[in-house]
């Protein structure tokens, strides 16, 4: 299984604590709003992806488990 | 269309909606399929509905487009139920994305013609919560052709990976706009010589509408209206809309007017797309003033790529792809302006129209 994030852009209202969190792959954009860099999240930031997402106010990033699809 | 088929089937009672809201604004080929054929459609919709254990389908038109909701529905009175299964036409709010599928069945379950984020998918989780196959009335007329008339038959037009024919919108500097059905494949200059287009250089040209691409000039004069092809060029036949540039109109002031139509149909949800739009249709008006264009293009190559793909439809990518192609089709436009100030014929009436939204229920 490999991770990867994604944003509910519905619901996501550029707090900002998800790159205060874990900038290794996320930036804000010119207004705030997440950049999610898309790759797989390797095992050893996945404690810390999780935690961004916890930490989301309106719940809107979400850590998403999908099949490993090979190298 | 057999993936989404098979997605529903055997799962409990499926939804079919019949998607004819047709938001592009330069289209008429929806409309116009619903007046010549309704029955075409609503023999396809009961064809997929036979597929997939179906027992409801729901015919969706702008409620504006009062012509063809009566041609549906005085064709559904002529079945008399005939089909077996619970049809009825419903007239949707105007606005662009209203016609996207999560916008369609949000606003079906009785909220705003806005889209919603996926998964769930409305073939997943659509219309009360069941299964919703949602399908365009021209995909629906051609599978009612094919069950008549078999798959060979389909397959003698148009190229082998994608056979038959496509309705095209043909409109803007030529002297018959209108609908046409054409082989897929057609060279796109034969289907402007049909539709009128003066002799001389060929104009630039918008196909698939709002939603879609500019082609330059020399693409114009290439390109074919089938998929794999205009893939090759970065563009897609789409709703199949083709609008050729009239003479002494400004296709960079027209592209400005369209970005800023694009940020005002925004549905206001996502913020890439909300902060985003207004921001291309500002840097496209400086290009147009030919002030501080250097800065607007330098601007506009970082804010294209962070508008991408950020939202729960497409409706920003839209904005995106348009502004993009605007930019290289009309590259020369923009030296101009930088020159010479605005162009007089960027200074006339807009020839694209840019229709106010129609509210969100």
């Amino acid at each position: 299984m490999t991770m990867r994030l994604t944003v509910d852009w519905i619901n996501c209202k550029a707090h900002g604590l998800c790159y205060e969190l874990f900038p290794e792959r996320i930036r804000p954009d010119d207004w705030g709003y997440p950049i999610i860099d898309d790759r797989p999240i390797p095992t050893e930031l996945e404690a810390m992806a999780r935690r961004a997402a916890d930490a989301c106010p309106t719940l809107a990033l979400l850590v998403r488990m999908e099949k490993s699809t090979g190298p | 269309m057999a993936v989404k088929l098979a997605s529903v089937s055997g799962r409990h009672r499926p939804v079919v909606v019949a998607n004819a809201t047709e938001g592009e604004p330069l289209s008429a080929k929806d409309k116009t399929l619903v007046i010549s054929a309704p029955h075409l459609i609503l023999d396809g919709a009961a064809l997929v509905a036979e597929a997939v254990g179906a027992t409801e389908v729901i015919v969706c038109l702008e409620r504006s487009a009062t012509t063809a909701t009566a041609a549906l529905q005085a064709a559904l009175a002529e079945r008399l139920g005939a089909d077996g299964v619970d049809a009825r036409v419903v007239g949707t709010p105007s606005q662009f994305v209203a016609g996207e599928e999560t916008a369609l069945v949000h606003w079906l379950n009785g909220g705003e013609a806005k889209p919603t984020m996926v998964p769930p998918r409305p073939f997943e989780r659509g219309v009360r919560g069941r299964p919703t196959l949602v399908h365009n009335v021209e995909t629906l007329a051609h599978l009612a052709l094919i069950a008549r008339f078999g798959a060979d038959w389909f397959r003698g037009i148009g190229t082998a990976e994608d056979p038959g024919t496509r309705l095209l919108t043909v409109s803007g500097g030529v002297t018959t706009s209108g609908v046409f059905e054409v082989a897929s494949g057609l060279l796109l200059r034969d289907a402007l010589d049909t539709a009128g287009l003066a002799a001389g250089p060929f104009p630039p040209v918008l196909i698939g509408g709002y939603f879609g691409t500019w082609l330059d000039p020399r693409q114009v004069a290439a390109a074919r209206l089938d998929l794999a092809s205009m893939r090759a060029i970065g563009a897609s036949p789409g709703c199949g809309v083709v609008w050729a540039l009239p003479n002494g109109v400004c296709g960079l002031a027209e592209s400005a007017r369209v970005l800023r139509w694009y940020a005002d149909q925004s549905a206001g949800q996502c913020g890439p797309c909300v902060n985003g739009l207004p921001a291309i249709a500002d840097a496209f008006g400086a290009l147009v003033t030919g002030q501080r264009s250097a800065e607007a293009a330098a601007y506009l190559r970082r804010l294209l790529p962070m508008v991408t793909g950020r939202g729960a439809c497409r409706h920003p990518d839209g904005s995106v792809r348009f502004a993009t192609s605007a930019l290289r089709t009309f590259a020369g436009e923009v030296d101009l302006h930088v020159r010479n100030g605005p162009c007089p014929a960027s200074r006339q009436p807009a020839v694209l129209p840019t229709p106010r939204g129609g509210g969100w229920r």
